[in-house]
């Protein structure tokens, strides 16, 4: 995916403008949030099952080596095999060496955002092999060659209308010639036509939400079933995951899953939840000759030990773009990398760099909300303001904007100073302000003033009136 | 010596520039619940603006300043959540590896308060002797809610207020765009949520806005009056302390009418 971090402001401005995008993202905004709500009250140990699931990934990140190589050497018992990429370059390599060993020329995917991260679409293409999205989402988003906006709904971004318009120009060549409005039948028609691109595909590429040490298993949960068509059906089933999707055990898994539909679309649990353990045995009636794990890594292990570790105790649940009224405002794309929203401000720093991201960890009130419903607990504010502190030591700001705060701090530094400029500051501000109580435009102010009027104040300051009304004497200077 | 809680009143630098009247609303309050109220000159901003823009270095010098100016008090007192949260919070944070001054942060982060909360929970304050008529919707500003867990307090001392009718704003505890240096960052992404913010405040019918930040106040206020809706918007400490007949934030101060 190609990065537009940089841009992030403009980006936003165009969003705002966006008359779909504000429909379609008001409709997300009331979904998501009042599922979530009403699923975490039906379950009271909601709370302590957070605590559970945040201590087996600390535990597994304190641990990651070891638990990795016990699920490599699990999965080459079941018949599978490990392939370990270090970079985006080297997955995207070693996909392809394995889906040319079976002369693929098509290839389904169910959703995998680290498909996204490593761009893996566009490559597949480049080399003659045609991959094919199988969860209605990534399908919609790959019929309008866009990227998701949503780690969990991929178009999110789009409205109903849209998505008609899309089926129409992409399947009149399946004779497909009526524009259909209803949800359903749209949803009918995309399966329709995707039945026969599972029997046609030559492998299936799949992501994965944990990869279990004790068995060697990989697991999905789809609310579609497409992923159990995309990796049963082929002769080759590949998974894609990084390698923090790790945990220890079945049982651990399963206490993840209970906090991850819940924060995620407010379902108890998702509607398929998929173990895959090895290729096809004798025994089994279906399932692929071939199952290869890539794992990528991609600096994620540089992060143990810093400042970002816990960022990746992330299970992909989405619930803190759902919740952040910045995202609601300006949407997935804005954000120009694979991850938006808060868990974005503090990935994509790291994977894209601080000078194109800075944008992205800045761009927040540190309202907090994100952590507040982070099921995994994570700081995302601490670690979005560890960028800006790494933001303003690099220089990476423009400089006024530097200055600005260095200027005041230098003033609030010094009491006796500062007393007097904001008794002469609330002073003019206050005589010239005081016939209406407001301004409508101030110098030095056009950030405040172009959507919203600035209050005046009242005249004096505090700390001068406190002194005058006698007060003040005795107190220490 | 007069008996009581011994309080340093940390006014906060907007409550300074803005509008005094809440600082003295809050020297009311806590001398009515029986405290003794200093305010330390020394005093001028908890260096949030800094901390939040990376610059770490001016703010642990700004935090070494107020430690200063609040040693020895039995109790810190802000009327705002977001710079209790910074004194509170943030500022052991800040000297994680400097034991001496991590102590003393600690130390202060003790005894430090948000106004309301402190009235309720230390001091124990069940009621006010205030009133207000009218109808009152309360928006919960982001710090002191979720880093300091004040909901219920402000609500509990409002229904007191003899006149006064509490309605729930829909959304409160969404943020309202303010964010400090956010809202002249990115205006744009500002407005949009102040919007939001000020068509919930208008929609719940209420004649008065209350929260416990200036900030979060300026910013609603400001888009409000930009909108030409009438409500007036107060600190929740002025209503509480029994002013809410000075005029509103944003109203004029010469015709001293009120919009009520």
């Amino acid at each position: 995916m190609q990065v537009s971090s940089h841009d992030f402001k403009a980006r936003a401005d165009k969003a705002l403008h966006d008359p779909n995008l504000r429909q379609a993202l008001s409709a997300m905004e009331k979904g998501f949030v009042s599922k979530r709500q009403a699923a975490v009250r039906d379950l009271p140990e909601f709370d302590a099952l957070r605590d559970r699931a945040v201590e087996i990934k600390n535990h597994v990140l304190e641990n990651l080596d070891h638990y990795l190589e016990r699920f490599e050497t699990q999965v080459l018992a079941q018949g599978g095999k490990v392939h370990w990429c270090a970079s985006p370059k080297e997955a995207r390599e070693t996909i392809l060496a394995l889906l040319r060993t079976v002369e693929a020329r098509t290839c389904t995917k169910g959703k995998s955002m680290i498909a996204e991260e490593i761009a893996l679409n566009p490559f597949l293409a480049a080399n003659g092999i045609e991959p094919v999205e199988t969860d209605l989402g990534e399908y919609i988003i790959q019929l309008a060659d866009e990227p998701p906006s949503h780690i969990i709904g991929p178009a999110v971004h789009k409205t109903k209308d849209q998505i008609s318009d899309l089926f129409l120009e992409h399947h009149q060549k399946y004779g497909r010639t009526a524009r259909q409005t209803d949800p359903q039948a749209l949803v009918n028609e995309a399966r329709e036509i995707l039945r026969q691109k599972y029997i046609d595909a030559d492998a299936g590429i799949t992501g994965a939400n944990f990869l279990i040490a004790e068995t060697g298993s990989t697991v999905i949960v789809t609310n579609e079933g497409n992923g159990d068509l995309t990796q049963m059906l082929p002769r080759m089933h590949i998974v894609i995951a990084s390698l923090e999707k790790i945990v220890p055990t079945i049982e651990d898994a399963c206490t993840i899953l209970r906090v991850l539909a819940r924060s995620a679309t407010g379902q108890e649990f998702s509607a398929y939840t998929t173990f895959s353990t090895g290729p096809k045995r004798e025994a089994d009636l279906d399932g692929p000759a071939a199952f290869h794990v890539v794992l990528l890594d991609n600096g994620r292990s540089a992060m143990i030990g810093t400042e970002l570790q816990e960022a990746l105790r992330c299970i992909r649940c989405g619930a803190c773009m759902n919740h952040c009224p910045v995202y609601q405002a300006v949407g997935g794309h804005a954000y120009g990398w694979v991850y938006p929203g808060p868990i974005g401000a503090v990935l994509d720093p790291h994977f894209v760099g601080l000078e194109e991201a800075r944008h992205l960890p800045s761009a927040s009130t540190f309202c907090g909300r994100c952590e507040q419903v982070c099921p995994m607990r994570i700081p995302l504010p601490k670690i979005m303001r560890y960028w800006r502190q790494q933001a303003f030591e690099r220089k990476l700001a423009p400089p006024p904007e530097r200055m600005a705060v260095q200027l005041w701090a230098w003033l609030v530094r010094r009491p006796a100073l500062y007393h007097f400029a904001t008794r002469i500051a609330a002073y003019l501000l206050g005589r010239f302000g005081a016939e209406r109580g407001y301004f409508r435009r101030l110098p030095l102010a056009g950030g405040w003033t172009r959507g919203r009027d600035m209050p005046a104040p009242s005249g004096r300051t505090f700390h001068d009136l406190w002194r005058t009304s006698g007060r003040g004497r005795g107190e220490a200077e | 010596m007069p008996k009581g809680r011994r309080v340093g009143l940390f006014v906060t630098c907007l409550v300074d520039l803005y509008r005094p009247q809440i600082g003295f609303a809050a020297v009311k309050l806590l001398e009515e619940a029986g405290c003794r109220v200093e305010v330390p000159r020394l005093q001028t901003c908890c260096g949030q603006p800094a901390y939040n823009s990376g610059d770490r270095a001016d703010a642990t010098a700004i935090a070494r300043q107020v430690i200063a100016a609040f040693q020895g008090f039995d109790y810190v007192v802000a009327p705002s959540g977001s710079c209790t949260g910074m004194l509170k919070v943030h500022y052991p944070a800040l000297f994680a590896g400097d034991a001496a001054m991590l102590e003393a942060a600690e130390d202060l982060s003790r005894r430090t308060f948000e106004l309301i909360s402190f009235l309720t929970d230390v001091c124990g304050l069940e009621a006010v002797e205030a009133t207000y008529p009218g109808l009152v919707t309360y928006h919960d500003s982001c710090s002191g809610l979720r880093e300091l867990g004040v909901k219920a307090q402000p609500r509990h001392l409002l229904q007191t207020v003899a006149g006064l009718s509490l309605t729930e704003l829909p959304g409160a505890e969404t943020c309202c765009g303010f964010g400090g240096t956010f809202c002249v960052k990115y205006p744009a992404i500002s407005e949009e949520m102040t919007q939001k913010k000020a068509a919930d405040i208008v929609a719940s019918g209420a004649d008065t806005l209350l929260a416990g930040d200036l900030g979060c106040l300026l910013n609603m206020a400001g888009r409000l009056s930009r909108n030409g809706a009438r409500v007036a918007v107060r600190h929740v400490a002025e209503v509480l302390a029994d002013q809410g007949g000075e005029p509103a934030i944003g109203e004029p101060a010469a015709k001293k009418k009120s919009r009520r």
